[in-house]
């Protein structure tokens, strides 16, 4: 396979960041309450998963590594802040939906830790189709789960109305609850069909986020563990 | 004083940080194994988004705001937030080693938590002065302790129970979490 074509497979499907890796829950969970939602937040960050790859890409060389995150997180701050000015400025209806979870792009731990584990590493090409298939799989994921919930919650799908009025739609799911649970449910379908996933991760690591945060996380690990013996 | 007691209520319990509004999930999920640890984390919290939504609150309104640079406040807040937990942890190691043995390798980990962000755009957003930034990072950062500790509860005892396979793991404490969201909902009808 094409080394180009094989990052956007690695992206959507075999390392899909919200499903498989459980990355960027925050925003998952947040703005899924409708399809729609879900793809212009899923596009929003994309473009600013393409550009902050495209930029760390280019910047690999002279970004000296002590620095290296301060520096990401300006990058990445920069971009989501033009991203968020042209959505307000050309779609104010996206923009009210999602609210305070644009800005929120910033500390979406997709972005620094494709920017740790990848970017920074590899050609500004490659890194561009890295940063598409990541984000492209985030807004499957997302949409996805925007759907599920629209249409358990609102029996409509897109906006257009899918279930008989006879239905009664379940309004949970459309409110904070239906979104651990829609989760959840995916997980376990994943699970039970045999798709290994980053689960543990999720719910036994220190912060699941990113690179940055492992060593912190190891250290308070092993000071957890001195305590037991200690008291013991 | 009535409207500081509506913030911190309405902050903590009924727009919930977590459960509500999806912020801090990452360490949420992530350190809720166990409640001493958990508690700790918490406790860090507090400190350091109180802090950081003072902080952000006097910088927006007497920097961004006079020189008209309001759209900066997503860079400036991030590496504000950033620099302060360093400046936080440095200060704790040389005045108080005692709170520093005890929060110390839970404040790094905080600068990536996207509450501390998420609360200092809230509050700007709102439109709230000094005071009221203030209370309404406290009643937040309260929140999320009072979230991370119940769940840490939960997870003590699921541990022990024969589940079945498939929803071992992420699953079960998503659908603990799931649970407690609806008992929080309740807290919304609690509009005085």
């Amino acid at each position: 396979m094409n080394k180009y074509v094989e990052r956007l497979y690695n992206g959507v499907i075999k390392e899909n960041p919200t499903l498989i890796l459980m990355l960027g829950m925050c925003p998952t969970l947040a703005v899924s309450t409708r399809a729609l939602n879900g793809i212009g937040m899923g596009l929003s960050t994309t473009a600013v998963l393409i550009l902050s790859n495209l930029v760390i890409s280019l910047l690999r060389k002279a970004i000296p590594n002590e620095v290296r995150l301060p520096a990401y997180i300006v990058v990445v701050a920069s971009l989501v802040t033009v991203t968020e000015l042209l959505i307000e400025a050309y779609l104010p209806s996206l923009y009210t939906a999602l609210g305070i979870y644009i800005p929120l792009i910033v500390v979406n731990c997709i972005i620094l830790g494709r920017a740790e584990a990848y970017a920074n590493k590899n050609p500004p090409l490659l890194s561009i189709m890295d940063g598409l298939g990541m984000g492209l799989g985030f807004t499957v994921a997302l949409t996805l789960a925007g759907l599920v919930r629209e249409l358990l919650g609102n029996g409509s799908a897109f906006g257009v109305k899918l279930l008989p009025d006879s239905i009664e739609p379940i309004g949970m799911f459309i409110q904070p609850p239906g979104a651990f649970l829609v989760i959840a449910l995916f997980i376990v379908i994943m699970n039970a069909i045999g798709i290994k996933t980053r689960q543990k991760e999720l719910v036994e690591s220190c912060d699941g986020c990113c690179a940055s945060c492992m060593t912190p996380c190891e250290k308070a690990e092993t000071a957890d563990k001195k305590e037991e013996v200690a008291a013991k | 004083m009535k409207s500081l007691i509506l913030i911190i209520v309405g902050s903590a319990l009924i727009h919930n940080v977590v459960l509500n509004q999806f912020l801090g999930i990452c360490s949420f999920l992530g350190v809720s194994k166990q409640i001493k640890a958990s508690a700790s984390l918490g406790v860090a919290v507090i400190f350091v988004i109180t802090i950081a939504s003072a902080v952000a609150s006097l910088l927006y309104d007497y920097v961004l705001k006079p020189l008209g640079m309001d759209f900066m406040k997503t860079i400036v807040f991030i590496l504000v937030i950033a620099a302060l937990v360093q400046i936080v942890e440095m200060f704790l190691k040389k005045t108080a080693p005692a709170i520093y043995t005890a929060l110390g390798i839970y404040l790094p980990l905080i600068t990536t938590n996207c509450a501390v962000l998420g609360v200092a755009l809230t509050n700007v957003q709102n439109g709230y002065n000094f005071i009221e930034c203030v209370f309404s990072g406290f009643g937040t950062a309260v929140g999320y302790t009072l979230a991370i500790v119940l769940l840490a509860s939960i997870r003590t005892r699921i541990r022990e129970e024969d589940l079945p396979e498939p929803l071992r793991g992420a699953p079960i404490v998503l659908i603990a979490a799931a649970l407690m969201s609806i008992a929080f909902m309740g807290f919304s009808s609690l509009a005085f």
